[in-house]
Parts: structure tokens; C-alpha cells; sequence
């Protein structure tokens, strides 16, 4: 299974099955009251459409619900989770906060640096598979240190397990580019 | 000591499942509730309970119940906050992926009692593999019939959903979770109106913490009164209490209300004590937000007395020299970690979560933030410390939300306990970057 995001460049609309989603996700909700499904429509866009969200995927949703596009730029600009530029493959996202520090999130943060080759969170790759960033608390505190990496969440890590994930996360992506 | 209500089956295999979760007892509130009582009678059997919130804020759960506004023809709602991002707290998560079910349960019950069609639960975004564990059990439950039309042919009907945010702590906070339920920011609301009047799309709405509504289910099952024989007076029944920090055994565990501070960190049944050998320095009994306790007022209370874990033995003391029970997030530091950078972290954390809707929160966590950089790093001086009080000072009390309050209390009270050492880095700032302050002198004498 991929963990994350389809190839970089997938672009809007989304195809049958999923516009079938979107209508039963509206459906959850009393009529004129569609814009409640828009949080969950974005993760939607953003897994099917790059892993990041343009301003053509968020006009293309603004559509899709029947609302302004400025109602869903500043929901995706608020939100911590939705990515407004382009990453990696695969996005790394390493808890930083209180309990993760405590045993050690910071020596994780450093080590994946050196591990990518880059000097600064919020970076990708030079080889564009991974982009490292940092989140707040996770709800994984008595698994820590821990690092979220698409729904999948990866903890009690050590430098050992971090070198292993980064194996890992390369066979998939070597394997998703053989598929397209 | 080891009284369970709701991780009772949790290890049994498959209890994630319909037909284990049923054949371990499952769904026998919402049997005994639909078919033996009314809908007042629930609300009733919860008041009596004295269950209280199990979010943080310890609201009695009956008395937010008996709140809610019931205008004839307008739909209300019960909506489930399973937004869980106070640090320190990652029971819901377990509950919610271990046992699903005792949730859908929990909010069958609730729904019924509060005369609910249409029931939510907000989840944070980043649980989305929960998220996908709780619609897995909801079809189970449809496909069984306790929920849809006609719920076990007593008449009532339930559509029950879940919608996930999208990353921010404030969601947390009952009226930012309807905005965002809302699909819009989540900047919360002036209150009053407050939810039980006006809540999700403008009805009355009860908001719920996760652990609250699954207590629902014990709580029915066993009636009130056979619930208050257990924990103490003031603090009745069970809680979730998520450990982690520099523990043997972090995890979750469920405990009496009322086991002592010392058996819970210490007792092989529990925590197991201090990592590594080393000796505790500090504990964050209730989440992020709640006041840290140094290592003489953990076990002990100020007056030189037990304490426990339950509402009013952490707090005794009030803000001087006690805590609160809060989420039950309950962190402990060892003698190695320094003070000053844990505040700073975790003041970077409020600055970097608030929704920058009031000024004093949003400019204020911003300020308290730098000015804990400077101090962890070498920059800092006297005046910083002081600083660093008055900011507190004008964000406490001045904010829409209780934000504002949850980024005040942990520097005030960090301040308050450990200004020795807030002071040793303003004085040893070469130093304060090599090696780290230890333990409190006071601690040293114990």
C-alpha cells in the first residue's frame, strides 16, 4: 500500500469513484450545509492530486461544493496539515513536542538530516522522495519518539529504525515508479 | 486497585469486531436504555453518577446534559470531540482503535437520551487510521441494526458520522470543533450562546470528550449507584490516564480514581517507576496546560499528605502548590531534563497553535516564546523572568477561549516552582548550554 500520495503532478478532477465519495460525504450533512464536508474533501485532493494543494486543486473543490474560493483558501491556510507547496514523495513529519523531546525527538530530528542530506527542516530531498517536517503533539507520547509519514504512524524510533524506514520508503517509491 | 470498566476486554482478540465486542456484553445499554427507559431516565442515571468530563475541563457530563435546549421541531445534535491534542494525552486514540465500538456504543446511549437524530465525532485529522477503524465499526453497527431506522424496534432512529479536521489543537475547544465541523477556520465563539442553545448549524449541541461518552456505557449498564462505589467521593468511577515521559512502562492505563500518586508511577502494575534508575524531577499530572509539580509535591501534598490521583487530591493546594487531573496526561521528567527548554517548547507549541483570533493570545505566545528561547539559549536576562510573569498576566483571563489560560499556566507555574533554575541559566549562560540544572536544591534534601 502506498502511504501516501499518488506521483507528484496528478492534477483535478477526481475520478467517478471518488466524486461517488464526495456526494455521500455531503450527504452526511443537512442541505445548504455542504461545506461541512470540506476538510475531508481536501485530505481527498490532496492524496489524489500531488500530495500538495494549487490553487487550481482548491477552486476545483470550491466547485465541486458550491462555495466561494476564498472559503476554502483560508480553511487550507489555516489547518497545519494541508501542504501549499509541493514535497517529497513521502513526507516525514517528526513530533517535536514535550513528551517527544523528553526521550529524545530532537536526536531523531538531526538524524534524518544527515540521513537526506539536508540542512533544514522543511526540506526535500535532493532526490525528491522525502521531505522532512516537524508537527505537534501526535497523541502518540507514550510511543515516542514517533514520526507520521501519510495515515501511517511510526514510533518508538531510534537511528537504527529511522535507517530502516528511509530503506523502506525508497523500495516503495522505486516500485511506484515501475507501476506508472 | 484494578477495578476496569472500560479496557475491561481490551485484550481479548478480535474485540475491534461486532461479533466479539457483542459477544463480550457489547450493545447492552443500548439495549437496556431503548427498551426499559426513557430518555429522561438516561440523563437522569448520568446526573447521579457525578461523572465529570473527561476532556480536561471536568464539567459534570449530567449537568451538560440537562443544559441542552429542546425547541420543538429543531434537530439537536450530540457531537463526540475526539480531536484529542492536549501533549500528553493519547487515551482516546487507544480506546477508539482498540475497542471502536464501546464509542458507537456510548454514543447510541447518549444520542437516545438526548434526543438526538444525527450524531458527529470530530476527529483530529491526523487520527485518520482511526478515523477509518470507527467507520469500519459504524457499518458493523448499521448492518446489525443498532443503528439506521427503527433502532431494535423501538422507534428511534440514529445516523451517526465521522468527520476528521485538519491539524490544530484549538479544534479541541467545543465551539472551534462546530466551526470547523462547519467546514470553516476554527476560531471558537463567543459564548454565550453556548452550545446547548446554539450549536452545530445554529441547534442545540452537546460536545462530548471521547472517554465521557464510552463511560456512558459502565455507567447504564451498572446504574449510578453501584458506579459511585467506585473511586472516591469526589472523583467517582474510573479515568484514562495516558503516562509518558521518562517512564519504565509509559502507556495507557485505566486506574480507580483515587490509587495514589506514588503506586501509579512506582507500582508494578502501573509506570514502574523512573527510567534508566534515575530519579523524577517533575510531573505534568493532567496534560500540557495543567501546572507542572516539582518532585516534593508529587507524591506529597504541600500539607505533608497522600496524594492521590483524583480531582480534588491534585489540586489541592489550588495553583500554589498543586495541579489538576485535566486530561489525565500525565508526563514525567527525570533528573536529566531541563525546565527551561520544556517550557520552551511547550510554549512554542501554544504560540504555534493559537488561532490568532484575540490579540493578547496571539501576540502574548508569541512574546512568551521568544523570551524562552533567549533564556534556554544563553541570551536571556533578570528581566526576561519577570517579563515573562506580567505577559502571563495580560493573556490569563483576556481571551475567548480557555486557550489563552492553557499557554499562561505551564510558564507561571515552571516559573513559580523552578525559578532557581530559570535563574542559573541567566547567570551561567555558558554553562546553561553544557550540561543541565538537575534537580532542584529542595529536592537534593529530601
Amino acid at each position: 500500500m502506498v502511504s501516501t500520495h499518488e506521483l507528484q503532478g496528478a492534477k483535478p478532477p477526481f475520478s467517478d469513484e471518488r466524486l461517488k465519495e464526495v456526494q455521500a460525504i455531503i450527504s452526511k450533512f443537512p442541505e445548504g450545509r455542504q461545506k461541512s464536508a470540506l476538510i475531508r474533501v481536501l485530505h481527498m485532493a490532496e492524496e489524489d492530486f500531488g500530495g500538495w494543494l494549487s490553487q487550481e486543486t482548491m477552486d476545483y473543490v470550491a466547485s465541486l461544493l458550491d462555495i466561494q474560493p476564498v472559503e476554502v483558501y483560508e480553511v487550507a491556510t489555516f489547518y497545519t496539515m494541508f501542504n501549499m507547496e509541493p514535497t517529497g514523495q513521502f513526507v516525514f513529519e517528526v513530533c517535536r513536542t514535550g513528551p517527544c523531546m523528553l526521550v529524545g525527538s530532537d536526536q531523531i530530528i538531526e538524524h534524518i538530516k544527515n540521513r537526506l542530506g539536508i540542512t533544514k527542516v522543511g526540506e526535500t530531498s535532493a532526490d525528491g522522495i522525502f521531505t522532512l517536517k516537524t508537527s505537534e503533539c501526535l497523541g502518540a507520547c507514550g510511543y515516542a519518539p514517533m514520526l507520521q509519514c501519510g495515515k501511517v504512524f511510526h514510533e518508538h524510533l531510534t537511528p537504527e529504525k529511522v535507517d530502516q524506514l528511509i530503506e523502506d520508503y525508497r523500495a516503495k517509491y522505486a516500485q511506484l515508479k515501475n507501476q506508472n | 486497585m484494578g477495578r476496569k470498566l472500560l479496557l475491561e476486554h481490551i485484550d481479548v482478540p478480535g474485540i475491534e469486531t461486532f461479533e466479539v465486542y457483542r459477544r463480550e456484553g457489547g450493545y447492552r445499554s443500548v439495549e437496556k436504555a431503548l427498551k426499559t427507559m426513557s430518555p429522561q431516565e438516561v440523563v437522569e442515571e448520568v446526573q447521579k453518577s457525578a461523572l465529570k468530563g473527561r476532556g480536561g475541563a471536568g464539567f459534570p457530563t449530567g449537568m451538560k446534559w440537562s443544559f441542552l435546549a429542546k425547541p420543538e421541531g429543531i434537530p439537536r445534535y450530540l457531537v463526540c470531540n475526539a480531536d484529542e491534542s492536549e501533549p500528553g494525552t493519547f487515551k482516546d486514540r487507544y480506546l477508539m482503535e482498540k475497542i471502536p465500538h464501546l464509542l458507537i456504543e456510548g454514543m447510541i446511549t447518549s444520542s437516545y437520551a438526548l434526543g438526538a437524530n444525527t450524531s458527529h465525532i470530530y476527529i483530529r485529522g491526523e487520527y485518520m487510521f482511526v478515523l477509518d477503524i470507527l467507520e469500519k465499526a459504524i457499518a458493523e453497527a448499521y448492518e446489525k441494526g443498532f443503528l439506521g431506522k427503527n433502532i431494535l424496534g423501538s422507534g428511534y432512529d440514529l445516523d451517526l458520522y465521522v468527520s476528521p479536521g485538519g491539524g490544530a489543537y484549538i479544534c479541541g475547544e467545543e465551539t472551534a470543533l462546530l466551526e470547523s465541523l462547519e467546514g470553516k477556520r476554527g476560531n471558537p465563539r463567543m459564548k454565550p450562546p453556548f452550545p446547548a442553545v446554539k450549536g452545530l448549524f445554529g441547534c442545540p449541541t452537546v460536545v462530548n470528550n471521547v472517554e465521557s461518552i464510552a463511560t456512558v456505557v459502565p455507567i447504564i449498564n451498572m446504574g449510578a449507584d453501584e458506579y459511585l462505589k467506585i473511586g472516591t467521593e469526589k472523583s467517582s468511577g474510573t479515568k484514562l490516564i495516558s503516562a509518558s515521559g521518562n517512564l519504565v512502562r509509559p502507556g495507557v492505563y485505566e486506574i480507580e480514581l483515587g490509587l495514589s500518586v506514588e503506586e501509579f508511577i512506582y507500582g508494578d502494575e502501573w509506570c514502574r517507576g523512573i527510567a534508566n534508575g534515575k530519579k523524577i524531577k517533575a510531573c505534568i499530572p493532567g496534560g500540557s496546560s495543567v501546572p507542572i509539580l516539582p518532585a516534593h509535591l508529587i507524591t506529597k501534598t504541600a500539607a505533608g499528605e497522600t496524594r492521590y490521583m483524583s480531582y480534588e487530591s491534585l489540586s489541592d493546594g489550588g495553583f500554589a502548590s498543586g495541579s489538576m487531573l485535566g486530561s489525565g496526561g500525565f508526563i514525567v521528567f527525570d533528573e536529566d531534563q531541563c525546565i527551561v527548554r520544556n517550557t520552551w517548547n511547550f510554549a512554542r507549541f501554544y504560540a504555534h497553535e493559537s488561532c490568532g483570533q484575540c490579540s493578547p493570545c496571539r501576540e502574548g505566545t508569541g512574546w512568551m516564546e521568544k523570551v524562552l528561547y533567549r533564556l534556554e539559549h544563553g541570551q536571556g536576562n533578570m528581566r526576561d523572568i519577570e517579563l515573562l510573569e506580567q505577559i502571563n498576566k495580560k493573556i490569563e483571563g483576556n481571551t475567548i477561549c480557555p486557550l489563552g489560560d492553557a499557554a499562561a499556566w505551564p510558564v507561571a507555574a515552571a516559573i513559580r516552582h523552578f525559578r532557581e533554575e530559570f535563574e542559573w541559566h541567566v547567570t551561567n549562560p555558558q554553562e546553561a548550554q553544557t550540561r543541565n540544572y538537575g534537580l532542584l536544591k529542595v529536592t537534593e534534601t529530601l
